[in-house]
């Protein structure tokens, strides 16, 4: 049966990033460590890119991590969106190293956020998707 | 290389809405053209190079459209390289002519996104649609983030890359946007995916574009009236996807334009107008920086100071680019180029003798350079 397309798309529940979003279920952001060269990387792969070994395993990432880049949508691109507008997406740099694109939540104004700005993990549960998000990180 | 390959014609259709036609018949119109200009018959062309339709991608196009217009090429491709593939194809083609294995080889391009289908120009980038990263425009965006917040580059600075195009595009007759934009009214405009406005975006259009290629020496045998020589070209692939480059302001442009300045014997200081892909605001800031043109983060001030208008340092985008001409990925800026050297650009500068021009595909995957002059 198709997705009513008024909610947020399904990841790919394909092998390869399955355990990313089966993580999330439980809570956790995984990405992928390869067992050669030690190389960390996002999204999941088949074989490592810096060494081409297949000898990768999944490692729980401490969920800090730093804002690359960031957009706000004030247009909806899609019918899922349309409740959603403005909403944020960021290049998240996690503290081990891999990036991705990500949403960052629970900030008053988005276009105030900086650059290199410290972040941190926030599992949400949407439309029934757990998506790892981020927050701006407390300051300590 | 330099100067051995010559672009001896040069054809297009309309550009804009052309409801009813099919990206073949806007193709076959476009090389009609081109042949026309080159004033040679179909026959002699043995080497056919296509850049597929973004809107409608499909197997064996190369094939579809020589076939549409009763070619048996020795060579026919199409070259998937998004926006790239155009100075790909012109690279290939001349390779092919240098090293003798053809005699006259045809780039084209079409598409008819506007009337047809532009869903490829907002699609999921990849396994994010379920964070709401969607539409090609959103990674350009975060590359124009970083930009702004990395090197001070403003708002104001970006507008100045669809203000050029927009007061080019206005005096050329063939531009499918015709009205001017002045800073102020591109300020007014809201965010659609921030930093970027409406102007920020290429246009969607119609339209289909193709170039005769031959060694200057046949050009010279047959006669051709007006070839502008190939002095130069590179390219350099960016390949990673946005979120995944360690570094967003920085791109393989650079190793493109080296090569291409190096085989042309040449450097930025030489060149006489510039095309520079502009899908979006912050691609030809970039490139200007990636090319020389200025130095790496001074492409916001350096464009706001003028130094692109048409009585600048290095006048740019002198047709209107995507933002104002065409919304077709790259060949309108290869037609222009060939235009300004030629002397018959509707702005046109004075006293041109060189001309370089970016090509780009994907979100800055790829990059192609040209240089073309006497
Ligand atoms: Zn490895």
């Amino acid at each position: 049966m198709d997705r009513d397309p008024s909610l947020l798309p399904l990841p790919d529940d394909g092998p390869v990033q399955r355990p990313f979003w089966d993580a999330a279920k439980d809570g956790k952001l995984v990405f992928q460590r390869c067992q050669n060269c030690n190389h960390a990387f996002l999204p999941g792969r088949e074989e490592c890119p810096r060494c081409l070994k297949p000898d990768l395993v999944w490692e729980e990432a401490s969920g800090r991590a730093t804002l690359y880049s960031w957009v706000v949508y004030y247009r909806p691109y899609g019918e899922a969106y349309k409740s959603r507008v403005p909403y944020t997406v960021g290049i998240v740099v996690l503290e081990e190293g891999p990036r991705f694109a990500s949403n960052i939540v629970d900030v008053a104004d988005p276009e105030a956020l900086e650059i290199d700005q410290p972040l941190e993990l926030k599992i949400e549960v949407d439309d029934g998707i757990a998506i790892p998000r981020f927050k701006p990180a407390v300051a300590v | 290389m330099r100067g051995k390959v010559v672009i001896a014609g040069m054809g297009q259709t309309k550009f804009g809405s052309l409801p009813g036609r099919t990206t073949i018949s806007l193709v076959v119109e476009a090389v009609r053209n081109a042949l026309e200009d080159a004033g040679i018959e179909k026959d002699l062309v043995d080497a056919l190079l296509v850049k597929p339709p973004t809107s409608l991608p499909g197997m064996m196009t190369g094939q579809k459209v020589a076939e549409a217009m009763g070619l048996k090429p020795k060579f026919g491709m199409a070259w998937d390289q998004g926006g790239g593939a155009v100075t790909g194809c012109i690279s290939y083609a001349s390779f092919l002519i240098e090293a003798g294995l053809c005699d006259v080889a045809v780039v084209t391009f079409s598409d008819n996104p506007k009337s047809f289908s532009a869903a490829s120009y907002s699609a999921a980038l990849g396994d994010t649609a379920t964070f709401g990263y969607v539409a090609a425009a959103a990674s350009y965006a975060m590359v124009a983030r970083r930009h702004m917040k990395q090197f001070g580059t403003t708002e104001r600075q970006l507008g100045a890359i669809p203000v050029n195009g927009r007061r080019n595009g206005t005096t050329n007759p063939n531009a499918q946007l015709r009205v001017p934009l002045d800073i102020d009214e591109y300020l007014e405009k809201p965010f659609l995916i921030s930093p970027f406005r409406r102007d920020d975006f290429a246009l969607v259009s119609d339209g289909g574009a193709a170039l005769v290629l031959m060694s200057a020496e046949r050009a010279k045998q047959l006669g051709v009236p007006d070839p502008v020589p190939i002095l130069g070209f590179g390219a350099g692939q960016e390949s990673w996807n946005v979120e995944l480059r360690n570094d967003l302001t920085t791109t393989m442009a650079a190793t493109s334009a080296a090569m291409a300045f190096q085989m042309a014997g040449l450097g930025p200081r030489d060149m006489d107008t510039a095309q520079l892909y502009d899908c979006f605001s912050i691609v030809p800031i970039i490139t200007l920086e990636d090319y020389g043109f200025c130095a790496k983060g001074h492409g916001g001030r350096y464009v706001e100071e003028g130094a692109i208008g048409l009585d600048g340092e290095i006048p740019m985008n002198t047709a209107g680019g995507l933002l104002s001409e065409t919304g077709m990925p790259g060949m309108q800026m290869v037609l222009e180029g060939i235009r300004q050297v030629r002397g018959t650009a509707a702005n046109q500068v004075k006293n041109v003798r060189n001309s370089i021009i970016s090509t780009q595909g994907g979100i800055m995957q790829t990059h192609g350079t040209l240089i073309i002059g006497r």
